[in-house]
């Protein structure tokens, strides 16, 4: 199974006064992962939908191995898809329900469909109803259902939300393993940052419509292309500095900018929890206000001038930094961002 | 404070108890006088109502007001599954801003008293007359109308209890039609409200006197009305034989109804 370009093109999609999509573009290459990201209304599922043929664009095109599909109703897209609500069809059995796309295709699909359940890892239970199913299970089956059709394009709407956390983070790994496996184009759609940077070749993030930021996870998360993005994607501190060049000035410390500054020398950069080094000090200007374990990590909240700052440490050095412990800041000289 | 509890329980539970009791009387009462007046003396009322040939010999305008009755039940039901199914699948996934409209048209025969019903539809029946005679049977267009408010309900009640979009989207993705989406998809998830429509629809033109009477047209409860006339304990016979399958189908549409939620 190769995988196909996809491309969306300045599409556009208003429902009633909201632009849900604001002139959209997006390109994913064959055989690719990618994750769209963004807040509740940002578009992102209306993006997709579209792509499945299940809404209409206002106006935009959308491409698919180069032939335009745009008009196309969603029945002879050729493409798989997994809903965030439980889509398997009550009154079918798990192998039935694999069966269902490839029936309808004429192809009698018995060994598909059972090669499809081995693969998501659910064969034991191929003859069993969707409700004597778990969520997990269930979703597993809809996407051995998405795939056995062999479609060109995979589309993931949120699938995994509706799970419990630990399911979650399995099913994701596993969707990653067999995506790579089978080599289809995919859009993944979620509100979860943490499973976009997990899951994609790239991670498109999404604002009021439009596209903010399209790139491998870790350029997004360490360079963030507008303040929206780093303050989307991950924790941020706002903290005061001034701008110097190319370089802000915070907490006494000259960082490098993702982004030249547009605005006046004093601005408000966006930190990153885990860029801050916390150093028992009793000199030190800050003080800790409170922690909290996280397991491998925790979180340590700190006072320190006017501002409240986040900052991450190792699960061992909590110990030394009880409620009230004076301590000193180091930043790591990682390019921030500044706000809006 | 658990002994006052316990009186009021006790209290509640004979109440609950009293008020069974008269309600059972009330109806009862009068079934069990049907059963005594039927077979009283030497009659043989049932085993003729048991002998198709010998009662159609007997009784030729019962019989044909059975068989009506019958084939109008049979009509209607087929009708409006026919009408009613697609259209409140078809409302649900396309047209969900119509479905006040829908439900208010559908609601609509409910409010209006069938003799009402009958002045308005006695001009229709003039057409329906010349076009297709005077059969009884076709009173199923007038009995689809009547029986929209009960089977609506029935049926929209089942489409509530699925996703219908997200399962006719996960098939259109699939590559179903929408005829598929509908035939293979949403209908098998609906079996049970599409059964007790169908039972409602039976048990209310099993029973229906109005229309039929007043349009000159010949069904069970017609046959009965003449039959009381000439012998009191046949149509008295009779009607209890309608009320008890009118049960049992009631019977086996919330067997149905229970089935469907023991099985969620």
């Amino acid at each position: 199974m190769n995988g196909v370009a996809v491309h969306l093109n300045d599409l556009r999609r208003t429902f009633g006064a909201v632009h849900a999509l604001d002139g959209l573009d997006l390109h994913i290459e064959p055989g690719e992962l990618i994750a769209l990201l963004g807040p509740s209304g940002c578009g992102k599922t209306t993006a997709l939908r579209i792509l499945a043929g299940l809404e209409d664009a206002d106006s935009g095109r959308v491409l698919v191995g180069g032939k335009d599909i745009t008009g196309l109703p969603a029945n002879r897209r050729d493409m798989g898809m997994v809903f965030q609500a439980y889509s398997l069809f009550p009154h079918l059995t798990a192998l039935e329900n694999v069966q269902f796309g490839l029936k309808l295709r004429r192809r009698s699909g018995g060994d598909r469909a059972a090669a499809m359940l081995d693969l998501v890892g659910i064969s034991a239970h191929a003859g069993r109803y969707p409700h004597q199913l778990s969520g997990g299970q269930q979703q597993r089956v809809a996407l051995a259902r998405a795939l056995a059709i062999e479609p060109q394009v995979l589309l993931l709407d949120e699938p995994l939300s509706a799970l419990d956390a630990k399911v979650r983070v399995q099913l994701r790994d596993e969707i990653r393993r067999i995506q790579t496996e089978v080599g289809t184009t995919t859009l993944f759609v979620t509100h979860d940052q943490e499973e976009a940077l997990a899951i994609a070749d790239r991670v498109g993030v999404m604002r009021s419509g439009r596209l903010e930021q399209l790139a491998a996870p870790a350029e997004v998360y360490l360079r963030p292309a507008s303040a929206f993005v780093a303050d989307f994607v991950g924790l941020s501190n706002r903290l005061p500095g001034v701008v110097e060049g190319d370089t802000v000035t915070v907490l006494g410390t000259r960082l490098p900018l993702v982004q030249k500054a547009t605005g006046g020398p004093e601005v408000t950069a966006l930190v990153r929890p885990e860029s801050i080094g916390v150093v028992p000090d009793p000199g030190g200007a800050a003080r800790v206000l409170s922690t909290a374990f996280l397991g491998p990590t925790s979180r340590v909240t700190l006072e320190v001038a006017d501002s409240v700052v986040i900052a991450q440490v190792s699960g061992e050095s909590l110990a030394e930094l009880t409620v009230g412990t004076p301590v000193r800041i180091d930043l790591r000289p990682v390019p921030v961002a500044l706000q809006d | 404070m658990a002994g006052l509890r316990a009186r009021r329980a006790r209290r509640q539970s004979t109440f609950r108890w009293t008020v069974l009791a008269v309600m059972g009387v009330f109806f009862l009462l009068p079934l069990a006088a049907m059963v005594e007046f039927t077979t009283r003396g030497d009659s043989n009322t049932w085993s003729l109502l048991a002998d198709w040939p010998q009662l159609s010999a007997t009784y030729p305008d019962l019989a044909e007001g059975i068989v009506a009755s019958l084939g109008q039940a049979l009509f209607t039901a087929l009708l409006m599954l026919v009408l009613l199914v697609p259209t409140a699948i078809w409302v649900r996934l396309r047209l969900p801003g119509l479905r006040p409209l829908v439900e208010f048209i559908c609601l609509l025969p409910l409010t209006i008293p069938a003799i009402v019903l009958v002045v308005g539809l006695a001009p229709v029946y003039a057409w329906v007359n010349y076009f297709l005679g005077g059969s009884s049977l076709t009173l199923t267009f007038a009995y689809t109308i009547l029986v929209l408010p009960y089977a609506y309900r029935a049926i929209d009640a089942g489409l509530s209890a699925i996703d219908v979009k997200t399962l006719a989207e996960a098939a259109r993705g699939l590559g179903a039609s929408w005829f598929t989406v509908m035939a293979r998809v949403v209908l098998p998830n609906i079996r049970s409200a599409v059964l007790s429509a169908a039972f409602l629809t039976v048990a209310l033109v099993l029973g229906e006197f109005t229309i039929a009477s007043l349009l000159n047209r010949t069904n069970l409860q017609v046959a009965i009305n003449l039959l009381g006339k000439s012998s009191a304990t046949m149509s008295v016979a009779v009607s209890l034989a309608a009320l008890i399958l009118a049960f049992v189908l009631l019977l086996l549409l919330s067997l149905f109804g229970d089935r469907r939620k023991a099985s969620r």
